[in-house]
């Protein structure tokens, strides 16, 4: 009994505690509420927004309703973290093993990079991207083309759009191509198991996904083509590029700065990951014959990625984060769209406030079990 | 639980009210807002991030405006010395929680005043201190003249959490045309990208945009259109419920009116004490006993006047003579063609 109680209490002190400060809370919130006259609900989300947002993935326009502008919103954060995420991995590894690199000037040009770009504020390195950069940009009439078809503006970057007929081929061939890609890979592996024999699985990859959206071009009737932004005149000295698709500066200005700055820690990671795996490992590889490549692709790799992966899902999240700062250059993310113009409009503070706290903690955890997932796969199988 | 946490609450609540009691004075007794600021001793002042004119601040923290003359008035009355303000700077997003939640007591931010936001979200409007409207600004080598030039894919920067954004809405889709809005969540953004080029037209309140066009790198080149595309009453807020600092705060905006109107300044207001008109008198506190009402005493009007003059003169100090908007245009007195009107104290 005494041995129980000793278990038991701490814990039933802390829910105890637990339930009490949040009950206070929620307690003292209702009665200011009250006592200031503010309806708490939301009722609102289904009201029509009234407000136009700049850039966004679905369609929206003030007609909709609070909840598609949130949507909105969400979808420009999960975009920037998406491909901000995916350049700060490529950069960070590139960076990270360039930094372990025997050639001086790529060893010392990796290891600047790094130290000046993660010591300095991400704020101010986003504002740096927007309106410094932004001012060096030329007005639309001033650009020169990139290949004759994107134009850098200081109103954005223009590309041409594509023009699809029969879009859903395209998609399917490239779909069954992966299949196809899959099967062989299996199939190799066996083969590798059974016989010792390797098939060539990277090139015939890379054959089977340029081959079958090929023919679909050739005999499935499907076929592309470009429409190239081209100038228009608003006012004498006011022009923008028409047609095409462009993409707004303040998107540019935020992916560029959120993945330089992560891709220094990530790069850190990078570098500890390699270094933590015994030299002893690389020689032993090295002495059974196999290829540098081999020796980075199957004893190397698979052994630093159990170091990389926890501390890399940090900066992944941080990176999902600090996104928010999008608020500061009109980048229309979930807190600029929601948990700002929505919020004024609608004064309902507490509510908005809580669903965007909600959504960051919804988006954190998916990526955290997202990559437990993957460390987990690659972590030592004990058999 | 929560039954007999509202019970304790209550009763701490009825043991400090009863020994407050004896203390109090009537009216502070009623205004819980006016007794916190004569116990601190400075009024709480949530005013804009630096709109010249309205609310800024120079180099040495010193605030000026006419958005901050209204504060300095409250302060004026309810203290003694219009000095004994603190300022909160604040954005557009930050303003009304901040007023709401009890961090600051007046807003005088160049706020419009709405239905939607008087009767929603907790607050009050108390008055208008400047009519105003929304318009836009453009580059003059651009050659537009008038807002019937804009066309399809016109950039607008402006800045979130404003009315500006819902009448650029109504207003572009009147007109039929689409437009691609650039929203910042500070002004300073908003005029640095547009004075770089990335927007075509830079849209809020015209008493904004002439102010904010002080700021940029080459001012004469830029134009406001002529055009007024919304009614903006711009005015101060108090948070709701508290019926009697309601009450002090819009008298003294009042009393900054009523003073131009019959001419008393900060110069003469001493000496209109032995005026003969009895509206004069009641106003530097010669005659009635008007403050009582608020619980002040019968001189507050007197130290507004003297300490932050009346309205004409700080519109002058603070707008006309600094180049903003020379021309009162509607915020000039109703006896002078404007539309400045406020009820008579009495």
């Amino acid at each position: 009994m005494n041995f129980k109680l000793k278990d038991l209490g701490p814990q039933l002190i802390t829910v105890i505690a637990v339930v009490l400060i949040f009950g206070f809370f929620t307690y003292n919130a209702q009665i200011n509420m009250e006592n200031r006259g503010i309806d708490f609900g939301y009722g609102f989300l289904s009201q029509e927004s009234s407000f136009d947002v700049q850039f966004s993935l679905i369609e929206y326009d003030g007609s909709h309703s609070y909840f598609r502008a949130y949507l909105v919103g969400l979808l420009n954060t999960i975009l920037v973290s998406v491909i901000g995420i995916i350049i700060a991995t490529v950069l960070g590894v590139i960076v990270g093993i360039a930094r372990l690199s025997p050639n001086f000037l790529i060893n010392k040009f990796a290891a600047y990079y790094v130290e000046f770009f993660r010591n300095i504020p991400l704020l101010l390195q986003i504002f740096f991207w927007y309106f410094a950069a932004l001012r060096a940009l030329p007005l639309p009439q001033d650009a020169e083309a990139i290949f004759g078809v994107f134009f850098l503006t200081i109103k954005g970057l223009y590309v041409p759009a594509f023009i699809w007929q029969n879009l859903n081929i395209f998609l399917y061939s490239i779909i069954a191509a992966v299949i196809t890609i899959v099967i062989i890979r299996i199939h190799a592996k066996k083969v590798q198991e059974n016989q010792g024999k390797q098939i060539p699985v990277f090139y015939i990859s890379l054959g089977l996904i340029f081959i079958l959206p090929l023919l679909s071009f050739l005999i499935g009737g499907v076929s592309l083509s470009f429409e190239v932004p081209a100038l228009k005149q608003l006012a004498t000295t006011s022009f923008i590029y028409e047609g095409g698709v462009s993409l707004p500066p303040e998107l540019i200005a935020l992916t560029l700065s959120l993945s330089l700055y992560t891709a220094t820690f990530i790069a850190e990671c990078v570098r500890a990951g390699i270094q933590g795996v015994g030299k002893g490992q690389k020689e032993a590889a090295a002495s059974i014959g196999l290829t540098p490549n081999q020796v980075l692709k199957l004893v190397i790799m698979p052994q630093a990625l159990r170091i990389i992966i926890p501390p890399t899902t940090n900066q992944y999240l941080n990176l999902t984060k600090n996104s928010s700062l999008a608020a500061a250059i009109a980048y229309p993310d979930l807190v600029l769209v929601f948990a700002g113009t929505a919020l004024m409009q609608t004064g309902k503070a507490i509510e908005i406030v809580s669903i965007t706290m909600f959504t960051y903690l919804s988006l954190s955890i998916s990526i955290s079990i997202l990559m437990n997932w993957y460390n987990k796969k690659i972590a030592i199988q004990e058999k | 639980m929560f039954k007999y946490l509202k019970q304790l609450t209550s009763l701490v609540a009825m043991v400090a009210v009863l020994f407050t009691f004896t203390t109090e004075t009537m009216a502070a007794k009623k205004s819980k807002t006016l007794k916190n600021t004569q116990k601190k001793g400075f009024v709480r002042c949530g005013v804009s991030q630096g709109l010249p004119g309205f609310s800024n601040a120079d180099a040495a923290g010193n605030w000026t405006g006419i958005d901050v003359d209204v504060c300095r008035a409250v302060a004026a009355a309810v203290l003694g010395d219009a000095n004994k303000v603190k300022f909160t700077p604040l954005s557009a997003k930050e303003r009304f929680t901040a007023l709401t939640s009890g961090e600051i007591d007046i807003l005088s931010r160049n706020t419009t005043w709405t239905l939607s936001r008087d009767a929603d979200i907790g607050l009050t409007f108390v008055g208008v201190n400047f009519y105003d409207g929304q318009g836009f600004m453009v580059r003059k080598s651009s050659g537009i003249t008038s807002t019937s030039q804009f066309k399809d894919g016109i950039s607008a920067c402006t800045n979130i959490g404003t009315t500006t954004e819902l009448n650029m809405r109504d207003f572009f889709n009147s007109k039929g045309i689409k437009y691609e809005p650039v929203a910042f969540e500070k002004a300073d953004e908003v005029v640095a990208a547009y004075d770089a080029g990335r927007c075509d037209t830079y849209t809020t309140d015209k008493s904004g945009l002439a102010a904010q066009r002080t700021k940029m790198s080459n001012p004469d080149e830029h134009i406001v259109l002529p055009e007024t595309v919304s009614k903006e009453p711009l005015g101060p807020v108090v948070r709701q419920g508290d019926s009697v600092w309601e009450d002090i705060v819009r008298w003294s905006l009042n009393t900054m009116i009523e003073a131009e109107e019959y001419g008393i300044t900060s110069a003469n207001a001493d000496m209109m004490k032995t005026s003969d008109n009895p509206a004069i008198k009641r106003l530097v506190g010669a005659e009635g006993e008007l403050g009582a009402a608020f619980g002040l005493d019968n001189e507050w009007s007197l130290r507004i006047i003297k300490q932050v003059g009346n309205y004409g003169e700080s519109y002058k100090r603070n707008i006309a003579d600094t180049g903003i908007l020379p021309d009162r245009g509607p915020n000039e007195l109703w006896t002078k063609g404007g539309i400045l009107y406020v009820p008579p104290a009495r």
